[in-house]
């Protein structure tokens, strides 16, 4: 079966021009498959590139070379090569991603921020408020921040903020980056329980677990990702 | 200046020195060219030469002019001003064409081949072989809303008139109503935005496929523009809030007509007040009428 | 991918010695968020007036549905203007009518368009206010009223109800207040949600350009020196001046 995502000879090096130019290679040559109801965990010392990469998965990092190649659609897309329209059409039907922090947007509230995603896609906003709200409840966000703008939250209340707006589409592809960093025990749990549920319908995950507990729970192989070597 | 006198074709004297009618024959020959293209694009603002004439802006330079170019020395002229033959300007207007043409005037809508007017179109109902000559203040119905003529041109050009109905939105958010009373606008053949000149919003109808021929001359902005016989004009509307002619509820309290505008005019100091037909021949003929029926 | 609304290439244009635009080329599809962002001189606001026709460019070619915008006339420009376009202007005054009240401004490109029922375009202009969050009650009051933010907003009521395929946005928050601004842009990003508006936005805030957009070219001197996904662009950025541009902006 074709990987839902996969990997050919990816790197990614930065140049930092206003450092005089000085270039930081962290990616060199990533090879990765995932397949469907698979959930791969990167693993790897701080500093690896385990970040790197999963936001290159995402588009939102550029690749100096290799190839990205997601199951979208009726074919493939190469998402290094891509249109960013093309991208863009990729995350808002089979690649989701839940960042370690939330980026806030003034004004709008939580059960929105969560209902967007769906809504892009075509969902009714009733259904998709309604999904979404779910997620919340099972996420224990208590119903009175549900109209308020998540701005003022705690890092714990915004991660679960996040992590219902990433659930709740059903992606395909699921990118996870620490999602249980400032949850509790019991949020915890809920989260493990939402990745088995989605690998169990099909979502292929990869993602970056500091919690032991969780990545055992969740992980069906560790994909190394070593600091590069500089062959320079 | 030789200011002798000298009989012409209609038996009255007429001024020595001057061009039949005033002007000269080239100034005659170029508005009439304007006035066949205005004919030619019914409400559009054709501009022309205007000339120095023998009395200042804002007293009918406009209506005169186009009236001297298409006079002839077999024509009848009616001068009326507020719909009255016997106000100073009217009075002055026609003694001096009976001076520098020596054409046959008269009173009477009915006898009348060339009819000058200011503000009043008569009550009468105009024939094919009449002409209408308005006097004009302000040619540009748009001038209040966009003072700039480079831009009203290219709003006219574009037929791009949004910002009237605008105005007359506005009219009725403010009001309840379109307050406009005079010089009411009017969309001519279905293209042009014309001002109507400043005539009460009462007479528009009559402007509507008039089997006269209407022309309008605008002095001191030097505008010529027409509206050829049975020509579409409408005043402007909404749906919802359709174009009604508006005049004083009363009855004429000299010929009791119902249905003519009319002047209200103060009798005394004590709030008197009366209200006549403001078209005066009009009411001397229902007048006359009446007096004859009365008799048989 | 779909076939772009506007499509722009190869666009030059000097003013005497200064290059304002050197070779820059862009397009837009339907419903697609696209900022334009630069510090003063850049040539963004020239290049915003260049495509939407109101400045012609010494060479290079815009094109709106496959027709040459430079080469259409001004009338078929003025009517694009008030259907299928829309202008946000930076300071509000200079897109709307001061003396006409805000039901007018509103109302206005409505009966440019042929409305003629007075209470529909009445209705029209109520939802619209209501869309962009202006009380019902001030309809017949003038702009001159309103403060800044309100008449921005107002703004964009009167650009969007011909439903515009496209809107050319100039600084739209330039000016206002830090709180005003985050009101604008967010019912700048429903509305062009709402309405699948494709929107071509100006502006030297980063910040705003990563809420609002979808993609973001960056100028300089005349130059586009970066183009692609805004949040590539901005957590990503490869050209010099990008990397200078994105580490001044200060975190609040």
């Amino acid at each position: 079966m074709t990987p839902a995502i996969r990997t050919e000879g990816l790197s990614k090096a930065f140049t930092l021009h206003l450092q005089g130019g000085t270039r930081i290679p962290v990616l060199g040559g990533v090879d990765l498959a995932v397949h469907p109801g698979e959930c791969v965990a990167l693993w790897g010392p701080s500093g690896a590139g385990k970040s790197t990469l999963m936001r290159c998965l995402y588009g939102n990092y550029g690749a100096g070379a290799g190839r990205i190649m997601l199951r979208h659609g009726a074919g493939e897309i190469d998402l290094v090569s891509a249109d960013p329209r093309d991208v863009i059409a990729a995350r808002r039907e089979t690649l989701g991603y839940v960042s370690q922090f939330l980026r806030v947007i003034p004004r709008v509230a939580t059960r929105d921020i969560v209902a967007e995603p769906m809504i892009a896609r075509g969902v009714p906003r009733e259904e998709a408020l309604a999904r979404g709200t779910a997620l919340l409840h099972r996420l224990n966000l208590p119903e009175r921040l549900h109209g308020l703008p998540p701005a003022t939250f705690s890092g714990g209340e915004q991660q679960r903020v996040n992590l219902a707006r990433g659930f709740a589409p059903g992606y395909p592809v699921l990118l996870l980056d620490e999602p249980t960093a400032s949850l509790d025990a019991a949020n915890r749990a809920v989260v493990m329980a939402l990745i088995n549920e989605a690998k169990a319908a099909g979502t292929a995950i990869i993602g970056i677990f500091h919690d032991a507990e969780v990545r055992e729970a969740v992980a069906d192989r560790l994909f190394e990702v070593l600091p590069h070597q500089d062959a320079a | 200046m030789n200011t002798s006198e000298a009989p012409s074709a209609s038996g009255a004297t007429t001024l020595e020195g001057y061009n039949f009618a005033y002007l000269d024959e080239a100034t005659k020959r170029m508005i009439r060219r304007a006035l066949l293209k205005a004919v030619a694009i019914p409400g559009h603002q054709i501009p022309f030469g205007g000339r120095e004439m023998p009395l200042p802006y804002g007293w009918g330079t406009g209506g005169i002019q186009v009236t001297a170019s298409i006079l002839g020395p077999d024509d009848t002229l009616k001068v009326i001003d507020q719909g009255s033959d016997d106000t100073t300007n009217a009075i002055s207007i026609r003694r001096f064409f009976t001076r520098v043409a020596g054409v046959a005037t008269t009173e009477h809508t009915a006898e009348a081949s060339v009819i000058q007017t200011r503000h009043r179109i008569p009550e009468r109902l105009l024939r094919e072989d009449q002409i209408m000559v308005y006097q004009v203040p302000q040619p540009e119905p748009l001038f209040k809303l966009e003072p700039r003529r480079v831009e009203t041109k290219r709003l006219h050009a574009l037929a791009d008139y949004g910002l009237m109905h605008v105005r007359l939105y506005e009219d009725i958010a403010r009001l309840g109503q379109i307050a406009t009373a005079y010089d009411y606008p009017v969309m001519v053949n279905g293209r042009y935005l014309m001002s109507p000149s400043p005539i009460p919003a009462f007479d528009n109808p009559k402007m509507d496929r008039m089997p006269a021929l209407q022309l309008f001359g605008a002095g001191r902005e030097k505008r010529i523009y027409a509206i050829p016989p049975y020509t579409d004009v409408r005043s402007l509307d909404f749906e919802d809030h359709p174009f009604r002619p508006i005049r004083a509820p009363q009855a004429c309290a000299l010929c009791g007509s119902r249905d003519t505008y009319l002047d209200e005019v103060i009798t005394d100091d004590r709030g008197g007040r009366l209200f006549v037909c403001s078209d005066t021949d009009f009411c001397a003929e229902r007048q006359a009428d009446a007096a004859k029926e009365a008799a048989e | 991918m779909t076939t772009p609304l506007l499509t722009a290439e190869g666009l030059n244009l000097h003013f005497g010695a200064i290059a304002a635009l050197r070779d820059v080329a862009i397009d837009i599809t339907a419903g697609e968020v696209v900022a334009i962002v630069g510090e003063s001189g850049s040539g963004k606001t020239t290049l915003l007036r260049v495509l939407s026709g109101l400045m012609a460019p010494d060479s290079g070619t815009v094109r709106w549905l496959g027709q040459d915008v430079h080469a259409m006339g001004e009338a078929a420009r003025r009517r694009l203007m008030r259907t299928d376009w829309g202008f946000v202007h930076q300071n509000p005054r200079d897109g709307l009518r001061l003396a006409v009240s805000a039901g007018g401004n509103v109302g206005e490109r409505l009966m440019a368009v042929g409305a003629r029922h007075y209470g529909n375009i009445r209705g029209e202009a109520l939802s619209w206010l209501a869309k962009v969050e202006i009380d019902a009650t001030r309809i017949d009051d003038l702009p001159r009223t309103f403060s800044g933010g309100m008449q921005q907003r107002l703004q964009i009521a009167r650009t969007l109800v011909t439903r515009p395929k496209l809107v050319f946005m100039d600084e739209p928050t330039g000016g206002l207040d830090v709180s005003v601004q985050a009101r604008l842009l967010d019912l700048i990003r429903s509305l062009s949600r709402e309405l699948g508006l494709a929107v071509l936005i100006v502006t030297h805030d980063i910040a705003a350009a990563r809420l609002l957009a979808d993609r973001i070219l960056v100028m300089r001197r005349g130059e586009v020196v970066e183009q692609g996904l805004t949040d590539r662009v901005l957590d990503d950025p490869q050209h010099p001046y990008t990397q200078l541009l994105v580490s001044s902006v200060l975190a609040a």
